[in-house]
């Protein structure tokens, strides 16, 4: 009965299949039952919902989370962090290894696993340490990480510095088909840097982070790719370089993924004018030429998915100085509403990419249910109210903290439902 | 007013944009503060309102005191309506009508103060803290001389380091010092933007003493001056700052006066420490002082910064010496009337040879007392506007 719906009048939009239409989508049992069904298979107990001028489409699914529990609840648990998730539209998360202590043995994943059954909010799949103590130095128990259910390795959001780890990281998960997860960027080059080194960044006197501080480690991570035939994902492109050289290897058949946090691809450094330490994240705001290549890379394929890049930090560590306070925003609540603002409105993405970058090509990925309306899978599925608009308070967000520059930001589109399996998680 | 006019009696108050409109004067001073007769002397200030009025530490008791000659008397600029500043973070978003007005003001109010010896009392009662999160000396007393001069009371803090090593927050501290009824924050950090942390999270006015390698816009104000006071205008003169840009806050601030006010500029260094993308502002760009020297009016020599560079960013200061060094050799290479700037605190031997610094074409020291004048001129413009500040307000 709970999870038992009718969703009528809305418009359609499964990645896996191409589907675009309106009509309406049956929900049976927690699976997903089909799409137009005759009133005469309908059963009596189903909960009908009308969905006009909505668009129906598989819960988003994000990779690389990060909610900072164990350790840092004080930015986010994974309580608060899955109600922000379901609040943004999101059924999936598989959660950054950012923890203390990181997610480098067995008993972390299962700790994961715990709380968040405890939470039972939307899913949550946990990342694995590459590293011991995700220190970069020898390899982490991969092979125990993968036993207890890690669905992939990922020392984030620290780069992978060491390139001999790096190699050893992606021969070795041959054995497990699981993914790397890798943020390119040459620490040596960008470390201590606060903002993208550009114009903007002369004016303002912050530390530097080049943009070639992150071509090189694409370059470097696209060749380790070729030489070990590893499966990597590239977390975080927001450079043209970068662009330009997933796109080569791309059409040179090499395979791997390339991801973009969304706010990547729109806030440019200019953000960073009022010093605002809510701007300070990393891959930083680049200049306007690099977020435009990022943008043409979305819409010609070579950018796959479009991650959160979900980084709370509690209040009092984002009001130190810009040059001490941490990296990251927190994104859950306000990406899929950035996406169609930004990239959807202006024609960058179609609404059925927009939901292959958010869904389907993550779940792909990692081989995780969802990113789909087909029949028989669990249902997990968002109904988004495309043209409203909303004002983005940071005080009213499920995330613990506030950490977001789009706070006061007028942004479309809102999600108005989020089923998980079925259930209905969340109701605007 | 005329000079020698009849002064009322008794003290009566009035309010402080009234102060533009009284005439500056010469005045004699018979008597102190405590009533001891003192020694006669002449003073430069501003007309009283009353016989007794206090300007600090002097004050006038007698009419006969006050006869004017005429000719020495001149006007403190007004304050004009459209001048709405409260804070001054930089000079990148300020007019050039607004540098030129702080200006004017810095040299009314060094005219006013007798050059800087004597005191008025345009922000009586008015509290001034300085915040200095960076060793300073020389830009700390010299806002703290600045206020005094003014009449204002100083607070003085000091620390080095940053909120992560004293535990608590830059922002707590601040607040605390706020809480003390101050009415302007002079601000000193390393880090780039902390003044605009303030000016969002404080009520009173925020002046930025130098945010890590941002801007230091007071040094820059008082750069302006003495060139100047030496030349009349900085309109199409050349002016290089040679040294380490990428670090300097002065090379900054610098930058956008000196544009905004007509002349040329030339950043000049080893090229890891000078961006090719000044070139993007209208900036030139040069590594050879020695190409560069026959053309400049104005030299500015930064001070390599040391604390600043994580990594050496050339093989040795033997090499920059060689390369950058002010020395009588290139003293005898350049204009005839070439002035030579330094911001301080100089590494004698280093940007410059003692000749250089000592020499004749050296403006160092008096770019230190503008350095009063332009900081009493921010204070009164930023403050002098105001009745009373929003945190007095609030009590």
């Amino acid at each position: 009965m709970d999870s038992s719906w009718l969703i009528e009048n809305a418009r359609l939009i499964d990645p896996s299949s191409g589907m675009d239409r309106v009509g309406r989508l049956l929900i049976l049992d927690g699976r997903f039952a089909g799409v137009d069904v005759l009133d005469g298979d309908i059963p009596a107990h189903v909960q009908r919902l009308d969905a006009r001028d909505c668009i129906v489409g598989p819960g988003l699914v994000d990779l690389g989370t990060e909610f900072g529990e164990p350790g840092r609840e004080e930015d986010e648990t994974i309580q608060s962090g899955t109600l922000a998730a379901l609040a943004g539209g999101y059924t999936a998360v598989a959660l950054s290894t950012n923890t203390l202590p990181p997610i480098d043995t067995a008993a972390s994943v299962e700790f994961i696993h715990q709380k968040a059954s405890r939470a039972d909010n939307c899913r949550v799949y946990a990342l694995g340490c590459v590293s011991k103590e995700r220190k970069g130095e020898s390899l982490a128990e991969i092979g125990s990480l993968v036993d207890a259910g890690a669905v992939g390795l990922y020392d984030g959001p620290n780069p992978i510095e060491n390139t001999g780890l790096l190699r050893r990281a992606l021969e070795y998960c041959l054995m497990f088909d699981r993914v790397v997860f890798d943020h390119p960027e040459i620490a040596s080059i960008s470390r201590g840097g606060v903002m993208h080194e550009g114009l903007e960044q002369l004016k303002l006197g912050l530390a530097p982070m080049p943009a070639e501080a992150e071509d090189l480690a694409t370059s470097r991570d696209l060749r380790l790719i070729e030489a070990t035939g590893g499966r990597l994902h590239l977390t975080s492109i927001s450079t043209s370089g970068s662009v330009e050289l997933c796109r080569r290897a791309k059409s040179r058949g090499i395979q791997f993924t390339a991801g973009s946090f969304v706010a990547n691809l729109h806030f440019s450094d200019e953000a960073l004018r009022a010093f605002d330490s809510n701007c300070k994240v990393n891959p930083p705001f680049r200049s306007r030429d690099h977020v435009d290549a990022c943008l043409e890379g979305l819409s010609d394929g070579t950018i796959d998915i479009i991650s959160s890049g979900h980084k709370p930090c509690s209040l009092e560590k984002k009001m130190l100085e810009i040059n001490d306070a941490p990296f990251g925003m927190i994104a859950l609540e306000t990406a899929l509403a950035e996406v169609v603002t930004f990239l959807i409105r202006p024609g960058v993405l179609s609404w059925p990419q927009a939901f292959a970058k958010m869904s389907w090509n993550p779940a792909k990925l990692l081989g995780l249910s969802g990113g789909t309306l087909e029949i028989g899978k669990p249902a997990d599925a968002v109904i988004i109210q495309p043209d409203r608009l909303w004002r983005v308070n940071a005080s009213n967000l499920k995330s613990r903290s506030y950490n977001t520059p789009l706070d006061g930001a007028d942004l479309y589109g809102a999600v108005t439902h989020t089923f998980v399996g079925g259930r209905l998680r969340y109701q605007a | 007013m005329q000079p020698g006019a009849h002064l009322p009696k008794g003290v009566f108050k009035r309010s402080i944009s009234a102060y533009n409109q009284l005439r500056i004067g010469q005045f004699k001073v018979v008597q102190d503060r405590v009533g001891k007769p003192s020694q006669s002397w002449w003073g430069i200030g501003y007309l009283p309102l009353g016989p007794s009025v206090t300007y600090g530490t002097l004050s006038m008791t007698s009419e006969s005191a006050l006869t004017l000659p005429p000719s020495r008397s001149i006007a403190l600029p007004k304050i004009p309506p459209h001048w709405s500043h409260k804070h001054l973070l930089g000079l990148e978003h300020l007019t050039a009508d607004e540098i030129t007005l702080i200006l004017d003001f810095a040299e009314a109010l060094h005219a006013a103060t007798n050059e800087g010896r004597t005191k008025l009392d345009l922000l009586k009662g008015r509290t001034i803290a300085n915040l200095f999160f960076e060793n300073s000396t020389r830009t700390r007393n010299s806002f703290s001389l600045a206020a005094k001069r003014l009449g204002a009371d100083t607070v003085e803090f000091s620390s080095s380091g940053s909120s992560v090593a004293k535990g608590e927050t830059f922002i707590d501290t601040a607040k605390t010092i706020e809480a003390m009824l101050v009415d302007a924050v002079v601000v000193r950090h390393s880090s780039p933007g902390t003044p605009h942390m303030l000016a969002n999270h404080l009520k009173c006015s925020i002046v930025n003493a130098g945010d890590g390698p941002h801007e230091h816009p007071t040094q820059g104000l008082l750069d302006l001056l003495t060139i100047r006071q030496h030349r009349g205008s900085l309109a199409g003169l050349t002016v290089a700052l040679v040294g380490d840009i990428a670090h300097s806050r002065t090379a900054r601030s610098n930058i956008w006066g000196l544009l905004k006010l007509g002349a040329k500029v030339i950043v000049c260094g080893p090229a890891t420490l000078v961006s090719k993308n000044w070139e993007k502002l209208g900036v030139e760009v040069a590594y050879d002082l020695d190409k560069i020297l026959p053309r400049c009016d104005v030299l500015n020599l930064l001070r390599i910064q040391f604390e600043r560079q994580a990594i050496r960013p050339f093989p040795s200061v033997h090499e920059y010496m060689l390369l950058y060094a002010m020395n009588k050799e290139r003293i005898e290479r350049s204009k005839e009337d070439i002035l030579i700037m330094a911001p301080g605190p100089i590494n004698r031997g280093v940007e410059l040879t003692p000749e250089v610094a000592d020499g004749p074409h050296s403006v160092i020291l008096e770019q230190v007392t503008n350095g009063i004048a332009v900081r009493m001129a921010t204070l009164w413009l930023l403050l002098g506007g105001l009745q009373s500040t929003p945190s007095r307000g609030a009590m």
